[in-house]
């Protein structure tokens, strides 16, 4: 049985409360019975809804739950997807504050930017290349706003997907010139290998993924327009991440990414070094 | 070190186990006091036995070259064994499981050397500049150890649980691919069973060559111009049974598909 519209915005004010109060709360399939995904949609609806009447814009999706690995930790077989708006970029190479964040991961992602408008239901991987205008290397930064990651389908799609923040390389490559499915992924810490992946672990291609998404978001009646950006899954395990922390994404025929982790305090010291020197 | 006598008779236990098929125990539970440099004798006895035989070597392997795998075994290096001639199979071929007790099979990248490599620090530049071409390959392995006991001594004594290899795909020359991204993807039966980049070998698989001439370097030796080297596991080893189909795709390498028979 559907939850109603007041259990819907009561959830929905929890996950915008504890994203603003950078705490955490417990998960929502324990508390709010029958609770099901397309109740979960209508609460990422209402969380996102006030982050937007703060300023936030969304510029993108993101795709997850995209791996055979994840899918059978929570316990789904298809993918799912949340929003990427403005607040959530991080520029290339840029540090991400740790006080701002409340329990951190990276996954190692392909980016797509599309050209045109994609509108399912009906689209095809073939849809999707043809809209792409380019892909690249980037990272996603998952966050939970559920106490210790205990998340089912019903939790974090309702958390927006998990989503935090995202980077995006500065490489562009035209889509028909790699192969997306055999792209090979190496992240490295401090020149160290920490994680490999390849591009047929999101779905067997992250083109499968991106034509989900478009034929999903048709049937909600949802836009998705020329320009967007695209996070199509991970291509390797999530990745811990810690203060002093910096990681670079390689991915075959696309390109690199880079992204580190600091303390606030450590941050803002780095901050006022600069600005003395400067 | 173990005397003489004690190598040849484990060399005899290791090559009857190879040759008609069955388990042994662990090395180390009848001699506790087996070091690795008692196993690479074992493997240095192998060799002679098998040469003369007739068999010949073709090319060096590294194992345990993943983190999750030195992890698992409580090593920082990786181990070596030896390739014979008679144990390279074509691509597209029925591999012959008969003479396998538990078969596993990994994908990996494949080095073919066109000059010699020797020394304790040869360079990552240098050891592109000595090689003639890589290749996509797949290697089988064998523990030929009882409920897969076994410990890094017995191991390398068991020839890094070589069995068979095939080389296949597309030749590359070494520059033209990122070597630390070549993406790889192997199937068996038609379902995905493994995802990995050429990276999972110690971040560039040409490391793993590093460590071999270093290695070959402390022993007296050299890397011969013509060898194989086969790099490490990229993927992790997967249980094979007569009648699978083994597909692996390797990035911009084409792909080796084979059949276990």
């Amino acid at each position: 049985m559907a939850l109603d519209t007041t259990l819907i915005t009561r959830a929905g004010d929890e996950l915008y409360d504890a994203f603003r109060g950078n705490t955490t709360i417990a998960p929502l399939r324990e508390r709010f019975e029958g609770i099901d995904i397309t109740d979960a949609y209508r609460i990422q609806e209402h969380f996102m809804r006030r982050r937007y009447a703060t300023g936030e814009a969304i510029v993108g999706k993101k795709i997850g739950v995209t791996s055979k690995a994840v899918q059978e930790m929570i316990g789904v077989f298809e993918p799912d997807f949340g929003q990427l708006t403005d607040y959530m970029e991080v520029e290339n190479g840029g540090t991400i504050d740790l006080d701002r964040v409340i329990q951190p991961k990276a996954e190692a992602e392909i980016a797509f930017i599309l050209k045109e408008d994609l509108v399912g239901p009906g689209i095809t991987p073939a849809d999707v290349l043809r809209a792409t205008d380019h892909v690249r290397t980037c990272f996603e930064i998952v966050d939970s706003r559920i106490t210790n990651w205990d998340i089912r389908i019903q939790d974090t799609v309702a958390d927006n997907a998990s989503c935090g923040k995202f980077v995006l390389g500065e490489d562009k490559v035209d889509p028909r010139d790699v192969d997306l499915t055999l792209a090979g992924l190496l992240v490295e810490r401090d020149g160290e290998p920490v994680a490999t992946g390849v591009g047929a672990a999101v779905q067997g291609s992250p083109l499968n993924a991106v034509a989900w998404l478009a034929n999903t978001l048709g049937r909600l009646g949802l836009p998705f327009r020329a320009g967007e950006v695209i996070l199509s899954g991970s291509l390797a395990p999530l990745i811990p991440v810690k203060h002093g922390d910096r990681l670079v994404a390689h991915i075959g025929g696309i390109g690199s990414c880079e992204v580190g982790f600091a303390n606030g305090g450590a941050l803002a010291a780095a901050k006022s070094g600069e600005a003395a020197n400067a | 070190m173990l005397d003489a006598a004690t190598l040849d008779e484990m060399a005899d236990i290791v090559a009857r186990a190879q040759a008609a098929p069955h388990t042994m125990p662990k090395l180390t539970d009848k001699h506790p006091g087996m070091t690795i440099e008692d196993g690479y004798a074992v493997q240095d006895r192998l060799l002679a036995k098998w040469e003369a035989e007739g068999r010949s070597l073709i090319g060096l392997k590294a194992g345990l070259t993943s983190k999750a795998k030195m992890e698992q075994m409580g090593v920082s290096e990786p181990s070596f064994g030896i390739l014979m001639r008679d144990t390279l199979d074509p691509e597209g071929s029925v591999i012959p499981t008969d003479r396998l007790i538990h078969p596993r099979v990994e994908a990996e990248i494949a080095f073919v050397m066109k000059d010699e490599l020797s020394g304790e620090n040869v360079t990552i530049d240098e050891i592109l500049d000595a090689t003639d071409y890589i290749q996509p390959a797949i290697e089988i392995l064998d523990s030929r150890f009882e409920k897969f006991k076994f410990d890094l001594e017995s191991v390398i004594a068991d020839n890094g649980s070589s069995a068979r290899f095939v080389m296949g795909g597309r030749a590359r020359r070494p520059r033209d691919v990122d070597l630390r991204t070549i993406g790889m993807v192997m199937e068996i039966d038609g379902e995905i069973v493994a995802c990995a980049s050429s990276g999972a070998v110690l971040g560039h698989p040409a490391r793993s060559i590093q460590m071999l001439v270093a290695w070959l370097h402390g022993r007296g030796r050299t890397l011969p111009a013509g060898s194989i080297v086969l790099t490490g596991g990229a993927t992790e080893a997967i249980a094979i049974k007569p009648g699978n189909a083994v597909f692996a795709r390797f990035q911009d390498m084409g792909e080796i598909s084979v059949r276990i028979g």
